[in-house]
This record gives C-alpha cells, structure tokens and sequence, in this order.
C-alpha cells in the first residue's frame, strides 16, 4: 500500500466517520431491537397487508433497513473520502 | 425419472464442479492461501461470504424453527443479519486496511502481546470447531437420509470433497468455490418457496405471500394463521413466550457474534481495499437477506399448509394402495393424508399415533397431539413434494444442504488451518519460516482439521449436546472477540493488559454461564435476569468492554507505535509499516 504523500486532515475526516457511524448504528438500533422488540406491542397494532407491523419489521422489516444502511454508508464514505482526499 | 436418479445427478454434478474449481483455483503462495491473493472482486466475495455464512442450520433448519417458534423465531432472522451492519460500520474495512492474514494476528500486533494472539487463537479454535462438527453431521445427515449411504461414509465423501478444494485452493479455491455453492443453494432454497406461496397465497413471491391475503379468501394470511394455531391450543403465532429481554439479549447475542465470528471477518481480508470490504458487506447481506427474508415466509405458508392438510386428515395405513384408499375416503367427503406425508414417514421424521384410535390424525398443542413425531427439518426437506413439484427439484434440494453445509465448513477450515499454520507456527513458535514451509504447513494443517473435523462429526451421534453448544460460538465470539477488535480500532488508548482482561473476562464468564445452564443447573428459573444461554454472551460482552476500559486506563498507553499504527487503519489508503507492531509481518 503507498503512503498518501499529500497531508490529509486525519482528525478533521475521522470525526465526520463517527458522526456518520453513530447516526447509522441509531437507525440499526431502531429498525431491529425498536421497531422488532421494544416497540413491537405498540406498532402491532397498525398491520402492513395483514402482519403486525412490529413482527414484519422483526422478521422482514429490519433485514431491508440493514441492507440499505449498508449501501448509503458506502456512498457517504466514498463522498467523504473525495472531500478529504483520501484514497480507499 | 425418479427422485433417487435426480438426487445422484445433482449431488455428482455439484461435487464435480466443485472440484474442478478447486483445481483451477490453486494457490501458489501464503497470500493465495490465506486471503486469496488479495484481489477478490467485493461482490463476489459478497457471494462467497453468503455460503461461507449460511450454514446447514440456515437452510435445512432455520424456517422450520421459525415455523414452531412463530415471532420468537426473529431471533435468528434479526440476529444472523443485523451482525453484517457492525460488520460494515466497525469492523471489516478497518481490518482489511490493517492489512494481515488472520483475526489473531490483529490481536496480537494491535496488543504488541504473544499471550494476546495465544488467547485469540483459542477463541478461533473453539469457536470453529464448535461450528464445524455440526457441518459435518449435516453432511451425514443429508447422504444417510437420501442417497441411501452409510452416515460415515456420506461424512468420508464430504470430507474428500472438502479436503481436495481447501488443501489444493486454500482460501482462493474455497471463495470460487464458495460462489458455486451459493448459487446452488438459493436456487434450490427459493423456487420450492415460489411455488408454495402461490400455493398459499397465489403470490409468487414469497416475501409478498407474507403480507398477503390466503388465496381465495378474504383474509390476511398471518391473521388466518393466528386463528388457526390458537384454535389448536397453540400461541398465536405473532407472539412469543420469551421475555423482551431474553430475546432482546438473544438477537444482540447473535448479531454480535456475527461480527466477531473469526471466519466471516477473515472474508474481508480477500478484497483490495477497506472501501472494496465496505461494499463487499454490503453484497454479503444482499445475498443473505434472499434466503433470510424468504424463510419467515416459508415458515408461516409451512405452519398453515401442514395443520390444513393434515389436521383432520384420515390416516391410510403404508401397506395399503394410497390411491384407491384417497380416492375412498373422499368419496366419503373426508380429507386423505396427503401422499407426501406417507413418503416422509418413512424417514422417521414424522410419525403419528392413533391415541383416541378414531382413524382421523388430530394435530393438538398438548397430550392429545396425534402427531407424535415432527421434526423442524421437514418443512424445508418436504417443500418440493408439498408443492408437487416435478423430482429434479426435490433432488435439487439435496444438493442445496449439502452445498450450504460444505460451505461453511471449508471457511471453518481456513480459520483452524491458519490459526495453527500462520498464527501458532509463523508468528509465534517458528518466526523464520519461509513462505514455501508456511505453506506446506498451512496445507498440512488444514488435511489435519478435515480430518479432524470428520471424526468429530461421525461422534456427533454419541455427542448428543453438539446443538447445544452452538450457543457456545456465538456467545464467545460476542463476549471475547468483538470487545478488543472494536476498542483496538476505535480507542487508541487500549492497551494490551486491558486487551488481556477482557478476553479473558468474556471468555471465562460466558463459558462459566452457557456450562452451567446448559449442563449443571438446567432449571430455566434460576437464569440471571430470565436471560437464556442463547443470549448471555451479550450482557458478559458489555462486562468485558468495561473490564477492559478499566483496566487500560490503570496501566500505561500503548507504545508510540501503535497509536501510529491504529491512526493509519482509521485512513484509508495511509497504511505504514509500524516498527513493534510490524516487526515479524509486513502489512499488504
């Protein structure tokens, strides 16, 4: 791996990826242990083509939220990589 | 053409190709062997990852569970997917930028410590071959069950398999290798779903079927599922007996083990990149989440199919000519039992007993339960015939356990080989090996592990508590691995004696814990806090964060270089070599 002759502003990047990290693991933390566990009783009682919506998002639900974190955290880290020049 | 015929096909088939991957894929040198040169292309190791993460329990097992277990299956569908989001955000692209072979050289180097990377490599090991004697007992179960073999020697056919693709291809000819089982394993897995959510709901897809009406009627299929489970003495399904916290704690449980788990990190370090292993999570779930959001719907249309076919059902007994006996009985405007129930009979996974002798099979919650025998393995294995889908899909469904099963064992193997190969003999005992000895070695050790792992799992039989301690890998890998993986990445302040205190905490406690519940005190009362064994490593993975805080910040900081070291891996692309923590290997 070459060494990144140019000076990157390591501090400066490494707080916008936790800022990032932590906003996407409170989605993570909402879409499976809320919606599917500790809000389940109150969201089952709306229902998504005849599942309560608390079981759907534990059993199906999340699953797609976690897919879709992933992918959006892959385009925020590409777009912060290009703001600081670094090179993934 | 009959099932045995297609059953042979099939299995032959995968297995040829298998092998003829293994031999075009062969590795020439410890970075083929361990991380299959590096240059892994993110989606296909995304696929490769999926096999290599989809066990035998995830395909033959999983829907079936979640069938009888209604909402309290969500553990394993939130658990066993919820871990790649840590995976992605926490741990993958970070270790891939740190740039080694296995999960105990990070330990080792991050913690500058020879007892560090001992007690890793022992988390490794447990945690594998734990896992693995349940692979290979799945491949017994699968040639014994089908293709009329001998169980030992259904697991000498799949250990042969296994050992000339991970001896030849080490890592590099397990991910093509991977691939391959990938495909045939979700094909076999979701076109008996398609028909059977038509069936159930006249949806073809089954993640839609979920959230259908039942066809032909007015009303949703998990309400009709409800009513129908409740009438029988069955909680509903949309609910559970478990308290919030013990599944709450089950799925953190699962999900970070998941993400500690040495064979699944150890994909990520295939790729070029820590950006290549960001998206290459991300492909991961997508191929994962295909069989995982298919499986909940299997399992509720299983559930509902069963108690409508055979509830009520009038028994026709084996020696009797099926057809003319149906046909009789429906004169007589009564339902038969349905032909596919008389074939898996015969397998002793279902079984019945007449016990009001009325002739009419009751399917009951409680001791009027006519259905006396009904393994969770069925509903998957029997989908095709539920479905009257033609032979070659059935025998298709053979080939897809098996290939789910191998799979996961070859990314075992990887893990035990290098722990001894790499871990133990390079960076340990024998620091001047040369890349060719490692090699040899590391080719040696993984012939030792198939070997090894086979003869584990023909005792499987005898070792009635290998289920059990499945618990055992999740819960170490949540309480021991994850903890000191994520402090060495995101604290710079850790060092090794805190590193050393908490594995040891995470190690000791939840192994004490899944022992003593599981083995010495059974009475699920006495649990601490309702919490199960499934679920303990998540609390004892919190007491081993904080032992391990505390005891870094009442010891030095880590040397100079290794806060350099843990800088670089934060940045992509910045990546030095770093003197004690690099001293013995040099990152690539």
């Amino acid at each position: 791996m070459t060494h990144n002759i140019k000076e990157i502003d390591a501090k400066g990047y490494w707080r916008e990826v936790i800022r990032l990290t932590l906003s996407l693991l409170a989605i993570w933390f909402l879409a499976s242990y809320g919606a599917g566990i500790l809000f389940r009783g109150f969201l089952d009682q709306v229902s998504i083509g005849g599942a309560p919506l608390g079981f759907w998002f534990a059993q199906n639900g999340a699953i797609y939220v976690f897919v879709a974190l992933i992918f959006y955290y892959c385009r925020a880290m590409a777009r912060l990589e290009k703001k600081y020049g670094v090179e993934a | 053409m009959g099932e045995i015929f297609w059953t042979y096909f099939w299995v032959v088939l995968t297995f040829a190709t298998y092998i003829g991957i293994a031999i075009w894929a062969r590795a020439g040198s410890t970075n083929d062997f361990y991380v299959a040169g590096h240059d892994v292309h993110p989606m296909i190791n995304g696929m490769a990852t999926a096999a290599d993460w989809m066990s035998a329990a995830s395909f033959l097992s999983m829907a079936g569970l979640i069938a009888f277990m209604g909402y309290g299956g969500s553990v394993y569908l939130m658990g066993w997917t919820g871990g790649y989001v840590l995976l992605a955000l926490l741990l993958a692209p970070f270790l891939r930028e740190f740039g080694k072979f296995t999960v105990p050289d990070f330990v080792g180097d991050r913690y500058y410590s020879t007892a560090a990377r001992m007690i890793a490599v022992i988390c490794a090991l447990f945690v594998s071959f734990t896992y693995i004697a349940g692979q290979m007992k799945g491949v017994g179960v699968a040639f014994s069950g089908f293709l009329g073999v001998d169980f030992n020697t259904g697991i000498m056919i799949g250990m042969g398999i296994v050992f000339v693709y991970a001896v030849l291809g080490g890592m590099k000819g397990i991910t093509y290798t991977q691939v391959a089982q990938y495909c045939v394993l979700i094909f076999a897995y979701t076109v008996p779903a398609v028909f059977i959510s038509l069936i159930v709901t006249g949806n073809p897809i089954p993640q839609l079927g979920f959230i259908s009406n039942v066809r032909g009627e007015d009303v949703s299929m998990l309400a009709k599922l409800n009513t129908v489970v409740t009438d029988l003495g069955f909680m509903e399904y949309t609910q559970t007996n478990k308290s919030m916290l013990d599944v709450f704690a089950i799925t953190g449980a699962l999900m970070f083990g998941t993400a500690g788990l040495p064979h699944v990190i150890i994909r990520f370090f295939t790729v070029s990149s820590a950006g290549a292993a960001r998206v290459s999570a991300g492909w991961a779930l997508v191929f994962i989440a295909l069989l995982y959001t298919t499986a909940p719907a299997v399992a509720s249309f299983a559930r509902l199919n069963f108690i409508d076919t055979v509830n009520e059902a009038t028994y026709i007994a084996s020696d009797a000519d099926y057809e003319a006996e149906a046909a009789a009985i429906v004169a007589d405007g009564g339902k038969p039992i349905p032909k596919w129930f008389k074939d898996w009979e015969k397998t002793g996974l279902l079984g019945i007993t007449d016990k009001n002798g009325d002739g009419v099979v009751q399917y009951r919650a409680g001791d009027d339960n006519e259905v006396t025998k009904l393994d969770r393995d069925i509903f998957v294995m029997a989908n095709p015939s539920i479905a009257n889908l033609p032979a070659w899909v059935i025998g298709l469904v053979v080939a897809g356990g098996l290939a789910a099963a191998l799979s996961t064992a070859a990314g075992l193997l990887m893990v035990i080989s290098s722990s001894v190969s790499h871990d133990l003999c390079r960076r340990t005992f024998f620091k001047g090996m040369t890349d060719k000895q490692e090699l040899l070695t590391a080719r040696g050790a993984a012939a030792g592990a198939v070997i090894l792992a086979g003869i584990m799992g023909m005792n499987t039989a005898k070792l009635g508590f290998v289920a059990q301690v499945v618990a055992f890998a999740f819960g170490l890998a949540a309480a021991s691995l994850f903890p000191v993986i994520v402090l060495g990445i995101f604290w710079k302040r850790m060092n090794r004696e805190g590193a050393i205190a908490s594995m040891l905490t995470g190690l000791v406690t939840t192994f004490w814990y899944i022992y003593h519940f599981k083995f010495v005190d059974t009475d699920p009362t006495h649990w601490w806090f309702g919490v199960s064994p499934e679920g303990i490593g998540f609390l004892f993975m919190f007491v081993s964060l904080a032992v391990g805080v505390g005891v870094a910040l009442l010891t030095p900081a880590p040397p100079q270089d290794i806060q350099d070291l843990v800088e670089d891996i934060r940045v992509p692309g910045t990546r030095t070599t770093h003197g004690i923590a690099d001293a013995d290997m040099l990152p690539d």
